[in-house]
């Protein structure tokens, strides 16, 4: 298998090549990617594509990672079932 | 970066972006998109992007008439290369109040004066929509099935790529400092970036309206105030319509993905430009959502995040010129509806900027100016959340 099949969001499947088509088209940073494919919006809530998507964006602009902007963390954690907080305070 | 522009535009939201492309549409050059961070990164992009034909006022049902008819062609006209995901589900509206239930009535009666597909259901007849709607506080539902939802991210791609065809220039990531005002008439627009010459400037700013408004000396009787939602997993289809209550202050959907959207207002928000997650939002939206739709207990919610609306003072927004300064014109404070009017808002101001308006544009303009707050003529929408 080619690396460019490989995959960077397993909760919305897509691949490397994916990623990489959305920067050359001009999504220039990980809000952008997450937004218009919904990578890093999954379940997983980032853990795996979003470290990937920056250091993609890191190679075509040819900066480090630290002078990009990675995407807010938001809650919760892990993903909790509605009907435990609805009991939460029992 | 242009240094002089026809007009200059701050805010690349759906409200700026529509404008911009009716704009182009109609033969205007030189147009320039200003926003300081990416498309749609604002309110857009962070709303619940529903569009309902269901209001109480005649001047808001067509507004949001026009807008839906845009929406279901939208792939069509925009020429887009992907899909703005419009799910037409409907909107079942639930009342759970005496009061509720006697204004449906009325707006029933008005909408369907106007044509709009809409039905006023027992509470029987609203579980044939959604069978496991808990009707236990339920006195009546109104549904129309043409009302719907769409991606505010994918509209905005859309309104995008079809503007930089015809011409325009979008400069993300770029921050407006200042408005240059010389007797009375708009002179320039200083960025972080550049500055740019020009007559004619609009505020499109969403949340961000009043500090705009403030560069030329207008002080807007507007504030914005932060709204609180959350998505589940996404699972097989199981809800068509969005379901909404004005009295329990709530609406939830499911798109076409397959997550469930959903999200309620709350009183006591404090008037700033807070976009932080609450926990008390979350707290309380798993109860009432759970109460109302009692299958979503066994979801997981993956995800909260926040938005602002920019509230008027009469929830209505100020659409048109201004009479302070010659060339400002303003598409703000839409107090949570600024989304779904989008394509009617564009066409608005695009007719209204170049002398060419229909008549829908004479009625909007005519009523939504800024001025009608002075002199006390509000708009009174007995139907928002």
């Amino acid at each position: 298998m080619s690396q460019n099949k490989t995959i960077v969001c397993r909760c919305e499947d897509l691949t490397l090549e994916d990623i990489r088509e959305l920067i050359k088209k001009g999504y220039k940073s990980v809000d952008e990617i997450k937004r218009i494919s919904r990578c890093g919006m999954g379940p997983c809530q980032g853990r795996t594509c979003r470290d990937i998507v920056l250091s993609e964006l890191a190679k075509a602009e040819g900066k480090d990672i630290s002078e990009l902007k990675m995407s807010t963390f938001r809650p919760p954690v892990k993903p909790v079932k509605l009907g435990l907080i609805e009991r939460g305070e029992e | 970066m242009k240094k002089t522009a026809e007009i200059v535009i701050i805010g690349g939201g759906v409200s700026g972006l529509a404008t911009a492309y009716f704009l182009a549409k109609m033969g205007m050059k030189d147009i320039v998109v200003l926003e300081k961070g990416y498309i749609a990164s604002g309110s857009t992009g962070r709303c619940g992007a529903g569009i309902r034909q269901q209001w109480g006022t005649e001047m808001n049902c067509r507004m949001a008439i026009n807008a839906c008819d845009f929406y279901e062609k939208g792939n069509e006209i925009l020429e887009y290369d992907d899909d703005i995901e419009f799910k037409q589900g409907g909107y079942l509206i639930i009342a759970t109040t005496e009061k509720e239930h006697e204004q449906f009535k009325k707006n029933v009666a008005l909408q369907q004066s106007l044509g709009i597909p809409v039905k006023h259901l027992t509470p029987q007849e609203a579980l044939e929509v959604v069978p496991f709607l808990n009707i236990s506080d339920v006195l009546s539902a109104t549904y129309c099935k043409k009302d719907g939802h769409l991606n505010p991210f994918k509209v905005c791609d859309a309104f995008a790529k079809a503007c930089r065809k015809l011409g325009v220039e979008i400069n993300t990531y770029t921050k407006v400092e200042d408005i240059v005002v010389e007797n009375g008439r708009i002179k320039e627009v200083v960025t972080d970036k550049g500055n740019i010459a020009t007559n004619k400037v609009m505020n499109a700013a969403g949340g961000y309206s009043q500090v705009i408004a403030k560069m030329v000396g207008i002080d807007l009787p507007v504030y914005s105030e932060r709204h609180n939602i959350l998505v589940t997993e996404p699972v097989e289809p199981f809800l068509g319509p969005m379901v909404m209550a004005f009295q329990k202050n709530l609406y939830i959907q499911q798109v076409p993905h397959g997550s469930v959207i959903m999200g309620k207002g709350d009183p006591n928000e404090p008037r700033d430009f807070t976009i932080k997650s609450s926990w008390h939002f979350l707290d309380e939206m798993a109860r009432i959502a759970c109460d109302t739709l009692p299958p979503l207990r066994g979801l997981r919610m993956v995800r909260q995040w926040a938005g602002l609306y920019n509230m008027s003072p009469d929830c209505q927004p100020v659409l048109g010129s201004v009479d302070e300064v010659e060339g400002f014109y303003m598409a703000i404070g839409f107090s949570g509806h600024g989304f779904m009017m989008g394509p009617t808002t564009g066409m608005v101001i695009a007719e209204h900027i170049l002398g060419q308006e229909s008549e829908l544009t004479k009625l909007l303009i005519g009523m939504l100016h800024l001025s009608r707050f002075e002199k006390g003529e509000l708009i009174l929408e007995p139907s928002v959340v």
